[in-house]
């Protein structure tokens, strides 16, 4: 049969991709423990001198803190814009409404070089000096794209009649948002927040334009790389690593949850979540 | 019983509504009384959904006005109206459980909270869902959701009640204990019904009037006797039970279809007359002159109902409907006859259609 001959060599070669895919970030996870510093096969001497080193390393932690309140505030700035627009996106009707859907979803698509550098003239032109404030705002912006579209879906899936009979029991708009809508965008919103702190943490190119005096984590390691590579910064890439992989879980086994439809899993689940988070 | 007796508690006059190119009500116009169970009866696309849209305010209306007891309705906001809605697929809150889906238009009204515990009690009581108050809508039935919503609704005491299709999700037998339900709740409450619906069957049971809607317009507005008993047109003759319609000509005060011949007030011209099939007997039940018009039917076919056989009849050029008691034995041919009084003149817009 033709399968039966086909298939070694299909599996054979789907596990070359997957060691090509996932072989560097395995050694690199090895070497984070090698006592022998970053050469040297096979590694010897396993120890966790590297994270030792990490965890006393001032430098990292505070580029790890200004990371996280830059992530943060990405989060709330496009969610802030991005919620709205996400409910326009469904409700309004205005000319161009088809111009903008595809518009704010251009900077998912544009290349980071392109977003960072027109943003650092813009803060140039408008005198911002350069700090965590304007990577923050590069991130809040070129994430809104992501916060419309998680955000969309959920809008797609809610029905319209629930806010209409709120309105129809006497709740005005603003209350209809609060105590229907928004409950029933809570678990987009979240995996939103998610997706958002996540690819704000290791975002790079629209850093590396607006960042200021303060480092974070991912420009902090790229600094120290031309320095030398040391184990300890695969000691931090393997925490990022853990870090990234357990959040995109987490945003996948929301989202799968919320297509499934469920309408107890919707409102029922993300209570006992929401500590997680 | 016709209400009209009462003044109007709802209003609306010569209402156009509009999408795109679409016309979906012409002008049309149609008061609701105090405590009247109305029933805007008509097929899908006919408007009637859109015309409770309109009064509940989730659309605006393209021209005419809508008043409630004295006050323009239709410039406020679906949330200033003192109408309540139960939504055809209930449209109940997944979030929230029993209590707080009725509570839900109290708490937004800010009512304070003994009240609010003692008014959702009262109508979950109203509606016997007292067991079902902590259960969330995916985990109770559809007939118990239906009384969720009924519950969710007449909370609020509103003035008016509309009711889009609420039935039309629940199995036959569920649907006509809760038609029985409902009428009783609406005297209790003791107010005004809006039920849309798009069965005959229903709307007769129900109603104490039926508005028959056609094509974005009012074909009649009547008491389901009336409408049954005197339809105006040939369309709510044969939209609300089953009719014969006979297609001939009024000439001379006398009324004319093909050989048969009775006296008619109407005036001259081409008429259609509507002869419901109980109403046409055989004619060893019926002694002979009297002014009945007699017919020669052959008997095509029968169809056993139990009580009553509904027999199908060729008589001379046209079939006609019957329907005869079932201890009747039928011969292959049988003289049939019927009163003058029970062909009931009506309006054909497309005269020469077809018959059933």
């Amino acid at each position: 049969m033709n399968g039966s001959t086909r298939a070694p060599w299909l599996r054979s070669y789907a596990l070359l991709v997957f060691l090509f895919l996932y072989l560097p970030i395995a050694i690199l996870i090895l070497y984070s423990f090698n006592g022998g510093g970053i050469g040297g096969f096979p590694p010897k001497n396993l120890t966790l001198d590297w994270y030792r080193m990490l965890w006393d390393d001032r430098a990292i932690w505070d580029s790890v803190l200004n990371s996280v309140i830059v992530a943060a505030f990405a989060v709330v700035l496009s969610l802030l814009f991005g919620v709205p627009a996400a409910l326009a996106l469904d409700r309004a009707s205005f000319p161009g409404k088809g111009l903008f859907r595809r518009l704010v979803l251009l900077p998912l698509i544009l290349p980071g070089i392109i977003t960072g550098l027109s943003l650092l003239m813009l803060f140039v032109a408008a005198g911002l000096r350069l700090s965590l404030l304007t990577i923050a705002l590069g991130h809040g912006t070129a994430l809104i794209a992501v916060a419309v579209t998680e955000v969309y879906a959920g809008v797609l899936k809610m029905d319209r009649g629930l806010e209409e009979a709120s309105l129809d029991l006497g709740a005005s708009y603003w209350q209809t948002f609060r105590r229907v809508t928004l409950p029933h965008l809570r678990l987009s919103i979240i995996g939103a927040a998610l997706l958002i702190f996540t690819l704000s943490m290791d975002e790079i190119a629209v850093s590396f334009f607006l960042v200021g005096r303060e480092n974070t984590l991912p420009l902090e390691i790229w600094s120290r790389l031309r320095r030398g590579m040391t184990p300890e910064i695969n000691a931090i890439s393997t925490l990022i690593f853990v870090f990234s992989l357990s959040s995109i879980v987490l945003w996948y086994r929301i989202r799968t949850r919320e297509e499934g439809g469920l309408v107890e899993a919707q409102v029922l689940e993300p209570q006992s979540h929401g500590g997680n988070i | 019983m016709p209400a009209t007796d009462t003044s109007a508690l709802l209003s609306i006059r010569s209402v156009t509504k509009r999408f795109g190119r679409t016309t979906v009500l012409r002008g049309l116009s149609l008061d609701v009384a105090e405590r009247e169970f109305l029933t805007v009866l008509g097929e899908s696309g006919s408007g009637k959904t859109t015309l409770l849209r309109l009064i509940a305010g989730f659309e605006p209306l393209d021209s005419g006005e809508i008043w409630m007891a004295g006050e323009r309705l239709d410039t406020l906001p679906p949330y200033r109206r003192n109408v309540n809605t139960v939504f055809q697929q209930y449209a109940l809150f997944p979030h929230l459980d029993c209590f707080e889906n009725v509570a839900y238009g109290l708490r937004v009204r800010g009512v304070p909270k003994t009240e609010i515990e003692a008014r959702v009690q009262d109508a979950l009581a109203m509606v016997k869902m007292t067991s079902w108050t902590r259960s969330l809508p995916a985990k109770i039935s559809g007939g118990q959701q239906q009384r969720v919503a009924l519950a969710r609704a007449l909370v609020n005491r509103p003035r008016l009640l509309l009711l889009d299709e609420p039935l039309s999700a629940l199995d036959a037998n569920l649907r006509r204990q809760m038609q029985t339900e409902l009428k009783s709740l609406q005297r209790e409450v003791g107010i005004s019904f809006v039920f849309v619906t798009h069965d005959q069957e229903e709307a007769m049971a129900i109603s104490d009037r039926i508005a028959l809607m056609r094509a974005g317009t009012l074909e009649q507005v009547a008491s389901p006797e009336e409408i049954y008993a005197r339809p105006k047109t040939a369309y709510a003759a044969s939209f609300i039970g089953q009719t014969n319609l006979l297609h001939g000509q009024v000439q001379g005060g006398r009324a004319v279809v093909g050989s048969w011949e009775w006296p008619c007030s109407q005036p001259d011209g081409p008429a259609t007359f509507s002869l419901r099939p109980e109403n046409l007997l055989l004619a060893s039940q019926e002694q002979p002159g009297n002014g009945v018009v007699r017919l020669h039917a052959r008997v095509h076919d029968q169809v056993f109902q139990g009580a009553a056989r509904i027999v199908r009849l060729q008589c001379e050029e046209v079939t006609l409907t019957a329907r005869v008691p079932a201890s009747e034995e039928l011969r292959e041919n049988e003289i049939f006859v019927f009163s003058p009084d029970d062909a009931v003149p009506v309006k054909d817009h497309h005269a020469g259609g077809q018959q059933e």
